[in-house]
């Protein structure tokens, strides 16, 4: 990647002549992939829209003039609705409470795993970065029956879950994550802390400073690029996951929203614009995360897919 | 896809070379035991360790050590392997889920029962196989055509990838409902355009079990596409532009430098997406489950992830057919692990 960016300029600049009035002359192939690229680009954000105009519409607007007409009314009705009437600040509340100690349980247990194995070599480094990298390359359910049964074993004190148990509880879903997400943060990590150089820690080591300094004091600091990728990535895909809560927790009110809106859905299966604008809802944080942080999602997502 | 049939015969010797070379990894770490170590004095205490390594390192760092490497261990093995391993030793037995003595040990019967009694069993495959062979023949290359496209130094490439990409970051709960407002069969988008074209026929999209599981591939690989096109076009940034150059002037046209020159040249890449084809074909689950109205498999849509999960939510459980299938899952899923493994790791021997 980095070596790549000089480059451009060089292969550019044959054809880049400039006519008289300043505009370069593009080559007409050039014309045939805009008109792809923006064909394809439009095509997919079609459902994405017919979602949001779905969801901007009354249900006695749409109910009269079918879904494919043009609106009589435009408002936020559905989204007020959604929010008050299903719960949603509840469940999205579920969601923080699950997604933010998932995303620094794993940032922080990944971080260690790799500053083990890229600083303190005891010859297994590569074993255990295979272990965690395939442990996070397992279907989820292929683990999810005997992962019941142990959740059902497993006591927690009353303060912690009302359950009593793993089972139905947040801890339970923040575990499975931190442990299940720690491979693909650990493999991105390890990488990342390669590159800084062996000195830096022999230097540490030298002057006499303990290793849990180094490891909070000098390594963690310098990894803070890789940590901004990471978490952007993680946040985005452990709110996103459907799976767990959906498994491993009974009480539907204990919920995060991703797993919610299929009961949404079941609820007001009748009633498509609701459901457009609850699935909107729950999509937002994401969508807010990805536009801000575009750049730090798609280099975790490209870092961690084995050009590291 | 043909590579994948190739690669697990490697595993074993690439593996072994690549633990064997470890130790060439390890001397920057090991050699500097004979500078002066301020901190060794409470480790002398330990006496000649087997490995001279650990003896510049006090009490204190070697107990954080351990909590370093053996928190997230145990994490790991407790939450994932363990579980993993448990799914194949319960599909040898039979199990209410109940009481733990009432496990039974039954050999293979779980095995012939799901080969031979199980109506879902075969039909699920079959879906599982049209998922991989679905997505890696459309929305995989569509999505590498796209990348190399977006690499050509146009304007406006940060808009389409945006644009491309976006699916991917909803949830596939969402991209679940999205397109049920799209196929819902009085209500939805697809059947309106139909009925104003004039063929006005009422298509149950999601509910005719020959056509629901494409209606779902066609919204899986809505959001596939954008994944792969986003792997590759990183893939692409990293290729020696000087290659491209050298084709062109041989004569080589776009079509040409593209599958004599880019393309063997970005093996790495190739491997990382066809093991991410493969696993999210294997894996796909959330929008089978969302699509299918919440309730588990439905006839036309049954995938061996969804009926794993019947057997163990259900009140009809049966936990040795779920561990059954779930083994199923783990050895096609290990061949793509291993590839991507030996893909990533080989590396390291350099």
């Amino acid at each position: 990647m980095t070596t790549s960016a000089p480059r451009p300029d060089l292969r550019s600049r044959p054809p880049r002549r400039t006519t008289a009035d300043g505009t370069r002359p593009r080559p007409p192939r050039d014309t045939g992939r805009h008109v792809l690229l923006a064909t394809v680009s439009v095509l997919w954000l079609v459902p994405l829209l017919w979602a949001v105009y779905t969801s901007l519409r009354s249900y006695g607007d749409t109910a009269q003039h079918g879904y494919f007409s043009l609106p009589h009314s435009f408002g936020l009705g559905n989204f007020t609705d959604a929010w008050t009437q299903s719960g949603m600040p509840h469940f999205f509340l579920n969601s923080v409470l699950i997604t933010v100690p998932a995303v620094l349980g794993t940032l922080l247990f990944s971080a260690a795993v790799a500053f083990f194995v890229t600083r303190f070599d005891f010859r297994l480094n590569l074993a255990l970065l295979m272990l965690f990298t395939a442990g996070n390359l397992l279907p989820a359910q292929v683990l999810i029956t005997p992962l019941y049964r142990l959740y059902l074993l497993i006591p927690l004190p009353p303060g912690m879950s009302d359950s009593l148990l793993l089972y139905d509880s947040a801890w339970g879903i923040i575990a499975i994550h931190i442990a299940y997400q720690c491979g693909f943060c650990t493999f991105v990590l390890s990488n990342y802390m390669k590159t800084i150089p062996k000195e830096i820690s022999e230097a540490a080591l030298v002057d006499g400073a303990q290793v849990w300094r180094q490891f909070f004091q000098i390594i963690l600091p310098l990894c803070r690029p890789a940590f901004a990728a990471l978490a952007t990535l993680e946040s985005i895909w452990i709110y996103n996951d459907f799976f767990w809560p959906l498994t491993l927790i009974e009480t539907g009110d204990k919920r995060p929203i991703t797993s919610a809106l299929a009961n949404l859905q079941g609820q007001y299966f009748t009633n498509p614009n609701l459901i457009a604008a609850g699935a909107l809802m729950t999509a937002i944080p994401t969508l807010l995360v990805y536009f801000a942080l575009q750049r730090q999602f798609v280099s975790g997502l490209t870092i961690g897919s084995g050009k590291g | 896809m043909s590579s994948t049939p190739s690669t697990p015969s490697t595993p074993p010797t690439s593996l072994t070379s690549s633990t064997s070379s470890n130790p060439s990894t390890s001397p920057p770490s090991a050699s500097p035991a004979a500078p002066p170590p301020p901190a060794a004095s409470p480790a002398a205490v330990a006496g000649p360790a087997p490995r001279s390594r650990p003896s510049r390192l006090g009490r204190g760092d070697r107990l954080f050590l351990a909590a370093v490497i053996g928190l997230p261990l145990a994490a790991l093995l407790v939450f994932v392997w363990l579980p993993a391993l448990a799914s194949a030793a319960l599909s040898f037995t039979t199990w209410d889920g109940i009481d733990l003595s009432d496990i039974h040990w039954t050999g293979v019967e779980n095995y012939t029962q799901i080969l031979t009694n199980y109506p879902p069993f075969w039909p699920a495959v079959r879906h599982n196989v049209v998922w991989l062979l679905f997505t890696a023949l459309l929305p995989t290359p569509f999505g590498v055509f796209l990348a190399y496209h977006l690499d050509q130094k146009i304007r406006f490439t940060r808009v389409y990838q945006t644009a491309i990409f976006l699916p991917m970051v909803l949830s596939l709960a969402v991209v679940g409902l999205i397109w049920e407002i799209i196929y819902n069969p009085d209500t939805g988008l697809l059947n309106s355009l139909l009925g104003a074209v004039g063929t006005g026929h009422h298509v149950d999209w999601l509910g005719d079990s020959d056509l629901n599981l494409w209606a779902v591939l066609v919204a899986s690989g809505w959001r596939h596409t954008g994944y792969i096109m986003i792997l590759y076009l990183a893939g692409l940034k990293s290729f020696d532009p000087a290659l491209k150059e050298a084709a062109a002037l041989d004569g080589a046209n776009g079509r040409q430098t593209f599958f004599r020159v880019i393309l063997p040249a970005l093996k790495p890449v190739n491997v990382i997406i066809v093991v991410v084809t493969v696993m999210e074909s294997l894996r796909a689950f959330d929008i089978v489950y969302v699509l299918g109205g919440g309730t588990g498999s439905k006839p036309g849509m049954e995938l061996l992830s969804l009926l794993i999960t019947d057997n163990i939510i259900g009140e009809s459980g049966h936990i040795g057919y779920g561990s059954a299938l779930a083994v199923v899952l783990l050895l096609v899923s290990l061949a793509a692990i291993g590839a991507f493994l030996v893909q990533t790791f080989r590396k390291e021997d350099r």
